[in-house]
């Protein structure tokens, strides 16, 4: 067995980075379409982030405790704040505490800690924690309210934000659905999608027309932090120019998702909406940028990226399109990341000097 | 000149601005020159003084044994003090035998080879059998006697001489200096060793962040038509051999290859320099230009030192500390290793001393890998780092080899880039070495096997000739020896 190296070996020079300092950055990109929801859903959201982040932490320590390891150091890695966060970012903004705390137990000891800890889950601990919660309480997790921004009428004090969020008690007309709930439950009663497209907004509890351009700047119900595709956008491309991460997963999420929603949509738009449509709305970008992009649980080879994101905006489509559920995101990236070990072992580059089975190139023109 | 890219690579904080604009500097001769029978890769020379000698410099104090060796020569005229055994200028510090010279300060040159003044007029081996006599080893850190490389002439058809002027190591500015100081010897050298590998055509291959070394090269170069200079982009590890090579010609050197497979043999541009001293003045190797950096150091600079000189010369000569250094390297800071001490001396491959804060060096406890794929990324031989690593760590040393483990140049990159701060280079070193072991354990008795299997197989055919013998007896001797019985 072989550990730290006994007498220090080189090279003597590194990067200036760290794991803290890329959890860091990614949280900075995080944080303007987070404030913006937190605004946009008021207190109830706020009291929500807070639990769900902060019983992320507490559940990060207890697992440190009972592991063994070392408490302070392993949580200023900031990774147990960005599970959080990115959990909470997807959970129905004005859920109660509860999911939040119960979210934190799936995400941080089981699909975390359960498989050594940091660096080691074959699953994206805030998926798992979603989907865990989606299947287990779907009345609750689909329970979309409309925008209600702070400082605006209607908009719950911190007083009956306590309420809604510690004692459940949601007020009465204020439930909307989501763009792509929408379009589901309406297909399903017959109704076509183009025409549902048109109508939705009307039908939901501010009375905004659903244009594209809503749905880029998010004024429009959905998950705690998904609403807004253009703020997402701007930390996505934050990171690439960071370097956090590459092009390779979004883009081929991001690209896969809307080359299908067009083609299809081209094909027949009574059944199929179209692919702006799709990258719009629900949570597609930030998963594109946050969450399949999760370094652990994706590829480490730029090749196997490109599959990755190509799975993932697939599978997305096909379960926004097929499925009973209306969003699919985190559903495909937790079947992509069953699919990542086999995806770097069959997507490992050629070696210098190799070909692509591993044996020596042929000598060319010697003689 | 069309480049070819190389895959991944990294670019590193250069601090080259520490020495870059310092003109070479010669040490003053220290008190005492320690020069070790082994300062190459290969067999050590064999001592020729003993105490009390008195040599002259040049004079060749170590003969090399066989090819793959080098003599040893006087750095300076003075006594040899002593024949012992001092400690290496390897991390490990274990002692080697060593000449200990004590310099009388005259300096005087005994007498030299012949210089050879049309070197383009004699044929190959004579300028080989000069290199060989005048003890060079690659200058750029590896320390491979230079002649055995020129010797590649023979077997190969060499289409390309490379002079590897990148320097892509960060600090070292020793060969940025020598070709911006002494561009006509090096090319000089470089013509002598195209014409002795009857290579027809010489690349000069400077990364882009030297643009001075670039100009003043390429005037040199420009009365030479077979001769070109070429700009290659300043990226880690781009001086690597093989790398260069596919910068340069576009072409892979397959696996368990040398780039002479390829028809290109590449050469340091300090080697070339000590080939023109070799071949033109009939000058050994006893002094090399050495890059004195980091910033623990007081005045970094570049010096011309003659080998054996010890570190705490070099150190002294440059102002000495200006804070207690973290670490004490020789070589580049990528793959360079740690010095034992400063009483250790400067031998032919050492091409930097660096005196390094823990600041530079930015070194920390390795964190738990969270996969992030940066080695693969910058990989210049195309491996996964991180896979090799974990196999590496359950001791699957097959494992780890499948995945191309032997194909690694140890260049350090996956270290550098790792934010998690893993010593992956560390790992794959551990984990040559061990295979290596083990494969000459197999060897060994494999080795082993065969005798054992030779001697059974001998001494059955010696009882079945004696049985033979035996019954071939005449009757009488039988009955004879029955009646012995």
């Amino acid at each position: 067995m072989i550990g730290e190296p006994a007498t220090p070996s080189g090279p003597f020079a590194h990067t200036a980075n760290t794991v803290q300092r890329t959890m860091f950055m990614v949280l900075l990109a995080l944080t303007p379409a987070t404030l913006f929801n937190l605004y946009l859903f008021g207190w109830p959201a706020i009291l929500l982030f807070a639990v769900t982040v902060g019983a992320c932490v507490v559940a990060e320590a207890a697992c440190l405790v009972l592991a063994g390891k070392p408490v302070s150091a392993t949580l200023s890695d900031g990774s147990a704040i960005l599970t959080g966060w990115l959990l909470a970012m997807t959970l129905p903004p004005w859920a109660p505490w509860w999911i939040g705390v119960l979210g934190a137990m799936f995400a941080i000891p089981l699909a975390k800690h359960a498989f050594g800890g940091l660096g080691q889950n074959l699953f994206n601990p805030a998926m798992v924690a979603r989907v865990a919660l989606l299947v287990s309480f779907p009345v609750v997790m689909t329970a979309w309210v409309a925008p209600h921004p702070l400082f605006t009428t209607g908009s719950p004090t911190l007083n009956e934000a306590m309420t809604i969020t510690f004692a459940g008690e949601t007020p009465d007309g204020v439930t909307a659905a989501t763009a792509l709930g929408y379009v589901k439950t309406e297909l399903s009663r017959g109704i076509p999608v183009s025409e549902s497209l048109q109508e939705y907004g009307r039908s939901s509890a501010l009375t905004y027309a659903p244009d594209l351009m809503d749905l880029a700047t998010g004024f429009k119900p959905g998950s705690l932090g998904e609403t807004s595709a253009g703020l997402i956008l701007l930390g996505g491309i934050f990171l690439l120019w960071r370097r956090v991460i590459t092009w390779h997963i979004p883009v081929m999420m991001i690209g896969t998702l809307f080359v299908m929603g067009t083609l299809f949509n081209a094909f027949d738009p009574t059944r199929f909406a179209p692919g702006f449509f799709h990258i719009l709305s629900g949570s597609a970008i930030l998963g594109a940028f946050f969450i399949a992009t999760d370094y652990v649980t994706s590829p480490v080879t730029q090749k196997g990226q490109l599959v990755f994101g190509f799975g993932v905006g697939l599978l997305t489509w096909v379960i926004r399109t097929f499925a009973g559920y209306p969003e699919g995101m985190a559903f495909a990236v937790l079947l992509m990341n069953s699919l990542t070990p086999i995806i770097d072992q069959y997507t490992r580059p050629r070696m210098f000097g190799r070909t692509r089975k591993g044996e020596p190139l042929p000598v060319e023109g010697q003689r | 000149m069309k480049l070819f890219p190389i895959r991944g690579g990294i670019h590193p904080q250069y601090r080259k601005e520490l020495t870059g604009d310092c003109a070479i500097e010669a040490l003053p001769l220290p008190n005492r020159l320690y020069i070790p029978l082994q300062q190459h890769i290969g067999v050590p020379a064999e001592v020729l003084v003993s105490e009390g000698d008195l040599v002259s410099k040049g004079q060749v104090i170590a003969r090399r044994q066989g090819p793959v060796s080098v003599n040893q020569h006087a750095p300076t005229s003075g006594r040899v003090a002593a024949v012992t055994e001092i400690p290496a200028p390897h991390p490990s510090g274990l002692p080697q035998p060593t000449i200990v010279i004590e310099p009388d300060g005259a300096d005087t040159w005994g007498t030299l080879a012949e210089p050879i003044t049309d070197p383009f007029a004699v044929d190959a081996q004579t300028i080989e059998a000069r290199v060989a006599e005048c003890g060079i080893v690659g200058m750029g850190g590896a320390g491979f006697p230079s002649a055995v490389k020129l010797n590649l002439g023979i077997r190969h058809r060499i289409e390309t001489l490379l002079i590897n002027g990148a320097e892509c190591e960060p600090y070292l500015t020793c060969d940025d200096r020598v070709m911006r100081e002494h561009a006509d010897e090096v090319i000089d050298g470089a013509r002598i060793m195209a014409h002795a590998l009857h290579a027809p055509k010489i690349v000069v291959a400077i990364e882009e962040n030297k643009p001075q070394a670039l100009a003043i090269m390429t005037a040199a170069a420009q009365a030479h038509t077979n001769m070109e200079v070429v700009a290659v982009p300043a990226k880690y590890p781009m001086g690597s051999e093989r790398h260069l090579t596919l910068a340069i010609t576009g072409r892979e050197t397959p696996a368990r290859k040398l780039t002479a497979d390829l028809g290109v043999v590449v050469h340091n541009v300090a080697t070339a320099r000590a080939v023109h001293h070799a071949v033109r003045h009939g000058r050994p190797l006893v002094a090399r230009v050495v890059t004195v950096s980091g910033q623990a150091m007081r005045t970094p600079k570049n010096v011309e030192a003659p080998i054996g000189a010890t570190v705490s010369d070099l150190i002294a000569f440059c102002g000495g500390f200006a804070q207690r250094p973290e670490r004490l390297v020789q070589g580049g800071p990528m793959m360079g290793a740690l010095l034992p001490g400063t009483d250790v001396p400067v031998v032919k491959s050492t091409s930097g001393i660096l005196a390094l804060t823990a600041e530079e060096i930015n070194d920390r406890p390795a964190d738990p890998c969270v996969r992030c794929g940066s080695c693969v990324a910058i990989c210049a031989c195309g491996l996964v780092p991180v896979e090799i690593a974990a196999h590496v760590r359950h001791d699957d040393l097959e494992g780890a080899a499948r995945l191309g483990l032997m194909d690694c140049v140890s260049c350090g990159s996956c270290s550098w880039v790792c934010p998690s701060h893993i010593p992956l280079v560390h790992y794959f070193n551990y984990a040559k070495g061990a295979l290596n072991a083990q494969e000459r354990e197999r060897r060994k008795s494999e080795r082993t096997k065969t005798l054992v299997e030779a001697r059974a197989a001998r001494v059955e055919r010696i009882a079945a000739q004696r049985a033979a013998n035996l019954a071939r007896k005449p009757k009488a001797a039988v009955g004879a020896e029955e009646v012995g019985a």
